[in-house]
């Protein structure tokens, strides 16, 4: 989504569209397989879903106050959908700052997958350790059968870079890690970053079929529980 | 009141067999008329179908090799059952690859329609398999409810899409809003709208094709691409979409300006016809 979010902040008198996160999702999935054509008068996306037939879509905005326009061809039927637009909420903002980060590393997504997919879903939390001393990374779930850890050191092969600074533990709630795995599950690399205040910075790398690359950023707050020091 | 009727022919009875599957579909309880020359299967615009009627006709020597009927009575040879359509499609169910079928009407301690079916063994020795369908016998009084509906004549004949698509487009909008706008003209044009406070959906079908029309007079002023339209309810559409499990041989949509659509099939050689009427 950033490549066409950035078309259109810079003509931002004629353009005020707004995607929420649920759409960008839903668009995106779309994007990893389409032809974009940007034009003046909207974006028109071509899509090869799996069963090899062709849909067409063009997305169309007049501007404030009028409805934001979808225009879906297959097969020579052709549906128009006209959704009311509403004043945009204000977008929450994390205020991750970069220079407060303290600890930062960038690991091979291949790595991860599993691991998001067979997180133990009795556990509430995510626990993240990062620090410059062993375990290094750790993942680890506290669930009614028991506790997992997961340990990835940081001269392993999957550890693109590696700066960790302080000993961090925090706990993140997994319901709201959760919806980050699809951006995973397609993303070659992530960065996992924490800043002073203990917030998470997730950034996943995504690589389309036609080489362009794009990003998804994911932020979220640490659960307030303070952790007790892991051995 | 005597029936007996026998079906041998494979393809007869698979063609049976998936007209009474469609019938399950669309009508949970349903009447069975029958008459020397054909079987109907009749639902009536009752309150309790949502003002919704079918009329289903075959004609008898298409599949039965035998067929034996005697009505209520010499003036009046009719029979009119009632029976839950479920029941006739199950039972027929074990009839395929049968090697005879017979229905016929029988008092077992109640009234029932009694579906043999007659399978070949391994061993090539029949068994026969028996449903004993309860039925209720409608009184001759009541007949006149059940007569073919008439065809008031529509402002616009259209014939109708691949179904399967319709179907599809339709379960999407379903989950949007439960009142649904299908319009249409005399250009080959289909419409299906959905409007909601948040977002309006239409899917436009083109080239389609009407049928000649029956009374060049009236329509002969008309603006071709004028739409007629009708409100319904969106699950009593797709109730009559997810019956059609084959594409029709024939499907025609007659539609009468804010009064009601018609839905006109034809299976082959078994004639459909579906009435939805406009939500009020």
């Amino acid at each position: 989504m950033p490549l066409l979010t950035q078309q259109i902040q810079d003509e931002d008198d004629q353009y005020s569209l707004v995607a929420s996160l649920d759409n960008v999702r839903n668009l995106s999935t779309i994007l990893k397989h389409a032809t974009c054509l940007a034009t003046k008068n909207g974006i028109k996306v071509t899509v090869e879903n799996a069963k090899w037939t062709l849909t067409a879509f063009r997305m169309c905005y007049q501007g404030y106050g009028y409805p934001l326009m979808l225009f879906l061809e297959e097969g020579g039927v052709v549906t128009v959908c006209k959704i009311n637009t509403q004043e945009p909420e204000e977008t929450l903002d994390f205020d991750f700052c970069s220079t407060s980060v303290i600890n930062k590393i960038i690991l091979q997504s291949e790595g991860l997958h599993e691991v998001f997919s067979e997180l133990d879903m009795k556990s509430e939390v995510l626990q993240i350790t990062m620090s410059p001393d062993k375990p290094y990374f750790r993942l680890s779930t506290f669930g009614n059968a028991g506790s997992s850890h997961l340990d990835y050191p940081k001269d392993s092969d999957l550890m693109e870079a590696f700066h960790c600074n302080q000993t961090q533990v925090n706990r993140y709630k997994i319901s709201l890690l959760k919806p980050s795995t699809k951006a995973l599950v397609l993303s070659c690399k992530v960065s996992i970053r924490t800043d002073n205040r203990d917030f998470p910075s997730l950034q996943y790398m995504i690589r389309n079929e036609d080489g362009q690359i794009c990003f998804v950023e994911y932020y979220c707050c640490p659960d307030e529980e303070v952790p007790e020091s892991e051995s | 009141m005597k029936f007996r009727a026998k079906i041998v022919d494979g393809a007869c009875l698979n063609h049976f067999t998936r007209i009474s599957n469609m019938i399950a579909k669309l009508a949970k309880t349903c009447t069975l008329r029958i008459s020397p020359d054909k079987l109907n299967f009749i639902l009536c615009d009752k309150l309790a179908n949502g003002g919704v009627s079918m009329w289903c006709e075959l004609e008898q020597e298409n599949f039965f090799n035998e067929f034996q009927m005697e009505g209520v009575s010499a003036e009046n040879n009719e029979i009119y059952l009632e029976l839950t359509s479920e029941n006739l499609s199950r039972a027929l169910k074990t009839a395929q690859n049968a090697r005879a079928l017979k229905i016929k009407l029988t008092n077992k301690h109640f009234p029932c329609l009694t579906v043999s079916v007659e399978l070949l063994s391994m061993s090539s020795s029949s068994r026969i398999v028996t449903h004993d369908i309860p039925i209720k016998v409608i009184p001759r009084k009541l007949w006149k409810d059940l007569q073919e509906p008439v065809v008031p004549d529509p402002d616009v004949s259209i014939y109708l899409p691949v179904l399967k698509t319709m179907k599809s487009v339709v379960e999407k909008m379903k989950n949007i809003s439960n009142h649904l706008v299908i319009e249409a003209n005399l250009d080959g044009e289909l419409n299906l709208k959905i409007e909601t406070e948040l977002v309006c959906v239409t899917t436009h079908f083109k080239d389609l094709g009407n049928p000649p029309l029956a009374s060049e007079s009236t329509h002969q002023d008309r603006n071709v691409e004028h739409m007629a339209e009708v409100h319904v309810d969106i699950r009593k559409l797709l109730q009559f979409l997810a019956g059609q499990q084959v594409n029709p041989t024939k499907a025609l949509c007659n539609i009468v300006n804010n009064k009601m659509v018609h839905f006109d099939l034809l299976h082959e050689d078994v004639s459909l016809q579906y009435f939805i009427p406009a939500l009020s």
